[in-house]
C-alpha cells in the first residue's frame, strides 16, 4: 500500500461510486473496495496492468484517457481519482474539467515540479531533473506536463475549482509542519481534493 | 482413453437428449409444444450447485464445445482452446454446460427433426427462434438440472448476444455475463452480409422451397457459398495475408504479396482456382455444406438479424441493462471487422451509463472476428484471470 493512499481514504465516503482513472493495477481501488466498501471502475490502457486489476477484482475498462470520458454520464460518480497520471496526459486542463462533471468531487495527486531537489537539479546542472522518483530522461519521459503546486493552484482560481484541501508529502509520504509552510518549495507529491459545486457536500 | 487426446482436454465426450413437453411460446408468437436439447457438460456440479457456467454457441457452433467423441476424432469441440482442466474456463473448477440451441442441427429440435404433428420433417414450417427464445430455453435447461445461479454465462459473436439476452431476461439467474465479440445489434452491413448467404441458399434448385429432405437432396451450391461469404467476414485482411502468403518467407515481401499464393504455381488463364485463397474458401464451404442444415443457417442468421435487446425500451440499450445485477466482462478484437470493438463499447457505454459493474478489454489480434476461438495469449489470460476471481468468490460466498 503507498502511503498516500491512507490521506485519500479519508475523502472517500462508504459504499460511493469511484472511478480511477490510469487505475494501474488496480492496487488504490482494491484498498478503498476493502476499507470503504466502495463501487468502483478504473480506466487504464496498459494490457499488464488491466490483467493485474482483473486479478485484484476491479472493474476495469480499456480506455486511453487522452481521447476524453464523452462516455461518461455527468454526476455519475461520487468521487473521480486521478493520482500520479495528470503530467502525462495531452489535455490535463480539459480532463480536470471532466473529472468534476462526472464525479461530485475530485481527488487529483502529481509529482510538485516545484520541490526544491527540482530546482537545485536544474539550478546547478542546468538540466531537466531525474531522480528515481522521476527517472526518465526529456526525451523519452511519459510526463509531458509537470507542474508545480503554484500552477495547480492557478489552474484551480482560473477554473473556478474549489480546493476542499490541499496537502503535500514528500516522496516517503511524509508530511510536516515546515511542508504545510512551504508546500510548493518542499512538497514532492501534491495531493488535492477538488470539487466545482458551489457549497456541496462532498 | 486414446494416447492421442491431450492431458488438459477434457477427454472423450457423450453427448445427452433431455425432452421436453411444456409449451415453448417463442417470440413470434407460435409456440413449440415438444423439443429437445442436446447437451454435453464437463467437469462437476458441486454440492451447492453453485459452479455452473452456460457456455452459448455462435452461428454455426453447436453442443460440442470441448473434448472428442472418440478417439479417432481429428477435431475437439469448437471451443476446446478456452474450455478444459486448467485452461481459461478450468473444467477442475467449474461445471461447463454447453447445448446445442433450438433451431439447431446437432441434435436439439431443428428444421431437419420430425415435427409430430405432420410425421415429416419440419423444413421450412420450423418457427423462427430468435435469441430470447434461446435463453428461454436455456433457463428451462437450467432449472431441470437443479441450478439455480450461473455462476457465469459465457459466449463469442451470437453466443455473446444470447450473453446479454441473460443479464436482461433473468437477472437473478447468472453472477457474471461474459460477452466476446459481440454486438448490441447487427448493423446493415452485417445484415446485408447475412442476406447473401440466404438468397444463395434460397435461390438453389436444390432448396425446393425448404423441403430439400422430402426429396432426398440439399442445396449444396447455396450452402456452400453461403459458408464462403461468412468466412471472409469471419477473418481479417491481415489474417489472410498471413494465411495466404505462406510462399514468401521475407517479412518486406509478405507486404507486397498480399496473401496471394498460387495453387500451383502458375496462372491457368481460365476460370480455373488459381490462388490458395480461393481453393481454401472452397473446401470451407465444401466441408460446411456437407454438415450443416440449410434450414438451420436460415434460422440461425435470422435470430442474428433480430437480435435488439432495446427494442422493448424505446431503443435505448442502458435501459434494457436497468434490472441487471451481474457483473459484465466484455472482450473485443482489434481487426475484427464483423463485430468490430466499437460495436462492443456501445454495450459498454451502455452498462456505464446503466450504473452497472462491468470491465472491458480490447485485445491485439490479427485474426479478426475468429480470434474469439483461437488461443490469443493475452485474451486467454485475460479469460483465465477473470472465471478465476469468479471461482474466489464462489469459495468465500461459500465459507
Amino acid at each position: 500500500m503507498r502511503p498516500e493512499f491512507g490521506i485519500i481514504q479519508n475523502w472517500i465516503e462508504p459504499g460511493s461510486r469511484v472511478l480511477d482513472l490510469g487505475c494501474g493495477d488496480g492496487s488504490l481501488l482494491h484498498y478503498l473496495k476493502s476499507t470503504k466498501q466502495i463501487h468502483e471502475i478504473g480506466l487504464e490502457i496498459d494490457p499488464d496492468n488491466m490483467e493485474k486489476s482483473i486479478f485484484n477484482g476491479i472493474n476495469v475498462i480499456q480506455q486511453d484517457l487522452d481521447r476524453g470520458l464523452e462516455n461518461f454520464q455527468s454526476h455519475s460518480f461520487d468521487t473521480v481519482l486521478l493520482a500520479q497520471t495528470l503530467q502525462a496526459l495531452s489535455n490535463p486542463a480539459e480532463l480536470v474539467d471532466d473529472m468534476l462533471r462526472i464525479g461530485k468531487n475530485g481527488i487529483i495527486t502529481f509529482p510538485n515540479f516545484g520541490n526544491w531537489k527540482s530546482r537545485l537539479y536544474l539550478f546547478t546542472r542546468g538540466r531537466m531533473p531525474v531522480s528515481k522518483f522521476m527517472p526518465h530522461q526529456w526525451y523519452d519521459t511519459p510526463n509531458i506536463h509537470f507542474c508545480t503546486v503554484k500552477d495547480f493552484d492557478a489552474l484551480c482560481r482560473e477554473k473556478n475549482i474549489t480546493v476542499l484541501t490541499r496537502t503535500v508529502v514528500d516522496s516517503q509520504h511524509q508530511g510536516s509542519w515546515a511542508m504545510k509552510a512551504w508546500p510548493n518549495f518542499l512538497g514532492e507529491i501534491a495531493i488535492y481534493h477538488l470539487t466545482k459545486r458551489s457549497g456541496s457536500q462532498v | 482413453m486414446s494416447a492421442s487426446i491431450p492431458t488438459d482436454s477434457v477427454g472423450l465426450v457423450t453427448p445427452q437428449s433431455y425432452h421436453f413437453d411444456e409449451p415453448l411460446e417463442l417470440r413470434s408468437g407460435k409456440v413449440l409444444d415438444v423439443y429437445d436439447l442436446t447437451v454435453e457438460t464437463y467437469g462437476t456440479l458441486n454440492g451447492e450447485k453453485s459452479n455452473a457456467i452456460l457456455v452459448c454457441h455462435a452461428l454455426s457452433g453447436d453442443h460440442h464445445a470441448a473434448g472428442y467423441h472418440s478417439a479417432t476424432d481429428k477435431k475437439p469441440g469448437w471451443w476446446d482452446a478456452c474450455i478444459g482442466p486448467g485452461k481459461a474456463i478450468d473444467t477442475d473448477l467449474f461445471f461447463v454446460v454447453s447445448l446445442n440451441n433450438l433451431g439447431g442441427c446437432a441434435g436439439s429440435t431443428g428444421p431437419a427433426s420430425i415435427n409430430p404433428e405432420t410425421e415429416t420433417f419440419y423444413g421450412p414450417d420450423f418457427p423462427v427462434v430468435t435469441v430470447r427464445d434461446w435463453v428461454k430455453s436455456q433457463l428451462r435447461l437450467m432449472d431441470r438440472l437443479g441450478i439455480e445461479k450461473w455462476a457465469a454465462v459465457i459466449g463469442g459473436s451470437l453466443g455473446g448476444m444470447q450473453v446479454l439476452r441473460w443479464a436482461i431476461s433473468y437477472p437473478q439467474r447468472l453472477g457474471h455475463a461474459i460477452s466476446i465479440a459481440a454486438a448490441p445489434k447487427l448493423s446493415a452491413q452485417n445484415i446485408a452480409f447475412n442476406e447473401v448467404a440466404r438468397h444463395s441458399i434460397i435461390s438453389d434448385p436444390s432448396f425446393h422451397a425448404g423441403h430439400y429432405l422430402q426429396n432426398n437432396t440439399y442445396p449444396k451450391q447455396g450452402l456452400m457459398l453461403a459458408r464462403m461469404v461468412g468466412h471472409i467476414t469471419y477473418l481479417s485482411d491481415s489474417a489472410m495475408r498471413a494465411k495466404f502468403g505462406k510462399t514468401v518467407t521475407d517479412f518486406e515481401a509478405t507486404g507486397t504479396n498480399f496473401g496471394r499464393d498460387l495453387r500451383t504455381g502458375k496462372l491457368s488463364f481460365g476460370l480455373n482456382v488459381d490462388f490458395q485463397v480461393e481453393s481454401y474458401l472452397h473446401y470451407q464451404g465444401e466441408r460446411f455444406s456437407e454438415n450443416f442444415d440449410a434450414n438451420t443457417y436460415l434460422l440461425m442468421t435470422k435470430a442474428l438479424d433480430y437480435f435488439d435487446p432495446s427494442v422493448d425500451y424505446e431503443g435505448n440499450l442502458a435501459k434494457a441493462f436497468a434490472n441487471s445485477s451481474c457483473k459484465f466482462l466484455l472482450i473485443s478484437f482489434s481487426t475484427d471487422w464483423r463485430f468490430p470493438p466499437e460495436r462492443s463499447r456501445e454495450i459498454v457505454n451502455a452498462l456505464l451509463k446503466a450504473g452497472k459493474e462491468v470491465s472491458y478489454l480490447e485485445i491485439e489480434a490479427d485474426q479478426g472476428h475468429d480470434a474469439f476461438l483461437l488461443p490469443v495469449p493475452r485474451y486467454i489470460r485475460a479469460l483465465t484471470t477473470y472465471l478465476k476471481r469468479v471461482h474466489q468468490e464462489l469459495a468465500a460466498h461459500a465459507s
